[in-house]
């Protein structure tokens, strides 16, 4: 590959290709006259594309040629948890019975999918070890705001109302603060130790009958398991308050140890990461919860029930102390098919293994890094599915930041690490391989990290550049903030 | 099974690299009291030859029933192209486009999106999807309340007539942030929401007034003198809507005066499969001066070094991987694969093509209401005019009647008289231009037959 070679041509906007009167004929419907009040009909057409289909199949498969996906390229984004989407989830999720399917349909019409569903409910209270599961939330974020608002519903309901404060780590994902401000939470942050453990110290001065909650993810944002977990459960628990378990990192300790078993109240998963539902280009996720006993009664609805042989949706009235509904429905099905496919697939022992060889190719990936003289941001530490290395002597005698061996990569054909985050460690690139890479991909991944060190130090101008080889070169974020052009208009 | 492409060599060569004798040592920072047994719930490992055998049985199982329920979703035809192009694997299996110069095409088809759905609803700006209408709705309203800083009440008027299912999901939502909801009742003889029934509420403090067009029922509003009344008395206005039906009826963008402030809807109907209820998608647009208040991914189209045009997420401080606790809300992953879905079938179907799908749809409709009430023991529950959807009245319980029309492979309609037990033995029912002649023929014979069956009994 030549890493240096100018960049692709674009593809104009679809709009650009438009012309009056052109139309995808076989799509069209039989006209038909609509009896709507003259005074509510849409005087002028929308701004829609007047294409062939063939156009809009070029173009779009076009556009899809400029992306990097799992399916080309290797993602080491650190928290995201970049695996293969197997293609038979996709394929089984998609048959057409189950597309056709509609929401409302009487239950009686969707034994099969209730089925599907119910027992997926059951995986993940086993892999998880909790007492019960909600599929409902549609992201990891919405999982966590009825994690929230179940801690907050529990605390409402034992006439607790001055519990109105969520401690979050500085390490944690946006999510967690934005999430507790949503839920009308005050969010409390507390510092981690120079080892990557939260501070005990500092979770102690914190606690107390204004603690609704704390909200960690372990192994955390650092890339490490936090070890005085037990710790920070009696001194949370004690305090009167519930403990959230952030899933983003689930992969990492699958199959070896349980939030459940940690003491944790709730856990929202992210099945888009661990269950390898694909991200989609920004979604659709899917972010079950996951609740202990104390939270039982407040699940997100609707979860699936089973009398006898017949499964059926549980409403209202069947948990009447439900924080409620978050969907329209019944969240996004489909990914929760494909990540029911995907665990049957990978099976009990399998769910063990994902575990392993993550953290194994995560400190395979770190020893290589270190005997090449990256620096880790956590020496003293195992990695766990991730690991963080720091660039701040690359920035230092080279001027070669974080960012700059990012964008280089793309040049390689890597996706670039998760930079700036998070965010209490300078220069740093989060690193997750997941378990689905081949020990040559992590070679490769390695190989071109030292390549790009290697220019940094003859010329960091070089990385400043990059990236050169794809479609653009850097953006003017400034720009696009500045003047805003958000949607197409026509040439004056 | 687990996707794991190691050989043992490979597996002993990593752990002489790292310096350890086996897998199980890289755990050893664990405490051991925290370590599980086996997952007993997890089944052994299924081939994909065995679980696809699972899925087909349980899909056939489920059938394929002529359906005539709408309530929020809706059944269109779907070019074929829109998913064999949107399960490319560039599209399927890429991340969120952070890493701008590697997203170009996800970022060119947002932008794409952005447009489309704007003028769509004839708004200024759109952000990249929310999770689905419902959601959409409650994050609306969150938007309300951050955008109109005349108003301290965050009192919202929310009409009866508004989904009901989607009503829940705003108070489970919103209801967090202690906004509070006043209940606008609909006109019992036309379906619609009069607004005899908002002046009740002159001279209070409103932060924001709710239109759904076409509403529940599908009966359609008279948005103009519901919007203008929103401003006159200081609230903003926030529509929801069906995107198709807007290829016919009049944008909210140009709902009375001035137009409403935040458009809102299920994007469902544009090219995403019914699927028992998802993924969808919710589409946002808004007038450029609230365009700071909106949650969600926003691209914007800027210049590379060279000058080059290109595409770019942008306004991230409202965001909460930089704001964190102060973020607009705490949406990060969207519908992104359901956003292209729906890009892609516009660009199919363009202009006309969604003009002729929703005068069909409206047409059958209409169709399916005379066929219907020509039985007897139904008639129409609304004089109002309505689009793509009816609420039906029967002289008996609707869910036994549903049942047995199931039975018979028709999923025959909503039971509305479960969210609107005054109305009596409500169903709802829609038709869409996937039906034909024969189809609602078909529906009316089986309703007479169950309904002679039980007046019998």
């Amino acid at each position: 590959m030549n890493a240096n070679s100018t960049a692709t041509p674009r593809e104009p906007t679809i709009f650009d290709l438009s012309r009056p009167g052109r139309a995808a004929a076989a799509q069209m419907p039989d006209r038909a006259e609509a009896d709507i009040p003259a005074g509510l009909r849409r005087k002028q057409r929308p701004l829609l594309p007047e294409v062939s289909e063939l156009q809009a199949v070029r173009h779009y498969t076009r556009l899809s040629q400029m992306n990097f996906s799992i399916d080309t390229q290797f993602y080491p984004l650190g928290s995201c948890t970049m695996k293969y989407n197997p293609r038979g989830c996709n394929q089984y999720a998609m048959l057409p019975e189950f597309l056709g399917r509609h929401p409302l349909a009487p239950v009686a019409l969707g034994q099969g999918v209730l089925a599907c569903l119910y027992e997926l409910q059951e995986m993940l209270k086993d892999v998880t070890g909790m007492q019960g599961v909600s599929l409902t939330p549609m992201a990891g974020a919405q999982g966590e705001f009825a994690g929230v608002a179940m801690i907050r519903a529990y605390h409402a309901a034992r006439g607790d109302h001055a519990r109105n404060e969520i401690i979050v780590p500085e390490a944690a994902h946006g999510t967690n603060p934005a999430t507790a401000s949503m839920c009308g939470m005050k969010v409390i942050e507390i510092p981690c130790t120079a080892d990557g453990d939260c501070d005990l110290e500092a979770l102690r001065r914190v606690v107390g009958p204004q603690t609704a909650g704390i909200m960690l993810t372990n192994p955390s944002t650092l890339g490490v398991f936090e070890r005085s977990i037990a710790a920070i459960e009696q001194v949370v628990h004690a305090a009167g308050g519930l403990l959230y378990y952030d899933g983003a990192n689930l992969n990492a300790i699958l199959g070896k140890v349980r939030p459940g078993d940690m003491g944790f109240d709730v856990i929202h998963m992210n099945l888009h990461k661990t269950f390898s539902t694909p991200h989609g280009g920004g979604g659709p996720g899917a972010g079950a919860v996951g609740v202990g006993s104390r939270l039982l009664p407040y699940l997100p609805i609707p979860v699936v029930g089973r009398d006898g042989e017949r499964y059926r949706w549980l409403e209202e009235r069947d948990l009447p102390q439900s924080i409620g509904r978050l969907s329209g429905f019944m969240g996004n099905t489909g990914v929760l098919l494909r990540a029911y496919i995907y665990m049957r697939m990978v099976g009990r022992e399998g769910m063990q293994r994902i575990g392993e060889y993550a953290t194994l190719n995560a400190n395979y990936l770190l020893a290589r890094f270190r005997r090449a003289g990256f620096e880790p941001a956590y020496p003293a530490r195992r990695a766990t599915h991730e690991f963080i290395l720091t660039m701040k002597r690359e920035a230092r005698e080279h001027g070669a930041t974080a960012m700059d061996f990012a964008k280089r990569l793309l040049d390689f054909g890597f996706h670039a690490p998760t930079t700036y985050f998070p965010l209490l460690v300078p220069e740093c690139l989060l690193i997750e391989p997941t378990e689905t890479e081949a020990k040559e991909a992590l070679d490769g991944f390695v190989e071109a990290m030292i390549e790009i060190r290697r220019e940094a130090e003859a010329d960091a101008t070089k990385l400043k550049g990059a990236p050169y080889t794809l479609p653009v070169r850097r953006l003017d974020d400034v720009r696009a903030a500045k003047q805003l052009d958000l949607t197409w208009k026509p040439a004056a | 099974m687990a996707f794991i492409p190691h050989t043992a060599d490979d597996v002993r060569e990593m752990l002489s690299t790292i310096g350890v004798g086996r897998i199980e040592d890289l755990f050893d920072e664990i405490p051991a009291a925290l370590r599980c047994g086996p997952l007993e719930a997890i089944p052994p490992a299924a081939s994909e030859m065995a679980i696809g055998r699972l899925m087909s049985e349980r899909a056939l199982r489920d059938g394929r029933p002529l359906n005539f329920i709408g309530a929020g979703a809706y059944e269109h035809h779907i070019p074929a192209a829109v998913w064999a192009i949107t399960t490319r694997g560039e599209i399927y299996s890429a991340y969120t486009p952070y890493q701008a110069e590697a997203s170009q095409g996800t970022l060119q088809t947002i932008y794409e999106y952005q447009t489309m759905m704007a003028s769509l609803t004839g708004m200024q700006v759109s952000n990249a999807s929310l999770y689905d209408g419902a959601s959409a709705l409650a994050e609306a309203c969150l938007m309300a309340v951050r955008a109109n800083r005349r108003s301290k009440s965050m009192r919202i008027l929310m009409p009866t007539a508004v989904n009901p299912t989607h009503r829940r999901c705003v108070h489970a939502i919103a209801g967090q942030q202690s906004l509070k909801f006043e209940e606008v009742p609909f006109d019992p003889a036309t379906g619609q929401t009069p607004v005899d029934a908002l002046e009740r509420h002159a001279g209070e403090d409103i932060t924001a007034v709710v239109i759904q067009q076409p509403n529940f029922f599908g009966t359609l509003e008279d948005v103009d003198r519901l919007t203008d009344w929103g401003h006159a008395h200081g609230a903003l206005v926030i529509a929801s809507v069906n995107p198709t039906s807007l290829a016919l009826l009049k944008p909210p963008g140009e709902w009375g005066a001035q137009g409403v402030d935040i458009a809102v809807g299920e994007g469902q109907p544009l090219g995403v499969p019914l699927s028992s209820g998802g993924p969808y998608f919710g589409f946002m647009t808004a007038r450029l001066e609230h365009v700071r208040q909106m949650p969600g991914r926003i691209v914007g189209r800027t210049v590379d070094v060279d000058g080059r045009p290109g595409y770019t997420l942008t306004l991230q401080a409202r965001e909460q991987h930089i704001r964190r606790g102060k973020a607009t809300s705490n949406i990060c992953t969207n519908q992104g694969l359901l956003m292209s879905a729906a890009t892609i079938y516009l660009a199919i179907v363009g202009p006309a093509g969604l003009e002729r799908v929703a005068a069909a749809s409206v047409a059958r409709t209409a169709e399916l209401v005379g066929a219907l009430t020509r039985l007897g023991g139904v008639r129409p529950a609304f004089s109002g005019a309505r689009f793509h959807e009816a609420l039906l009245l029967l002289d008996r319980p609707v869910a036994p009647v549903l049942e047995a029309l199931a039975a018979r492979g028709i999923a025959g309609g909503y039971d509305a008289s479960r969210d609107y037990p005054g109305l009596g033995h409500a169903l709802l029912v829609c038709a869409t231009e996937t039906k034909t002649t024969e189809d609602i023929a078909a529906y009316a014979a089986a309703l007479g037959a169950v309904l002679g069956a039980a007046r019998a009994a």
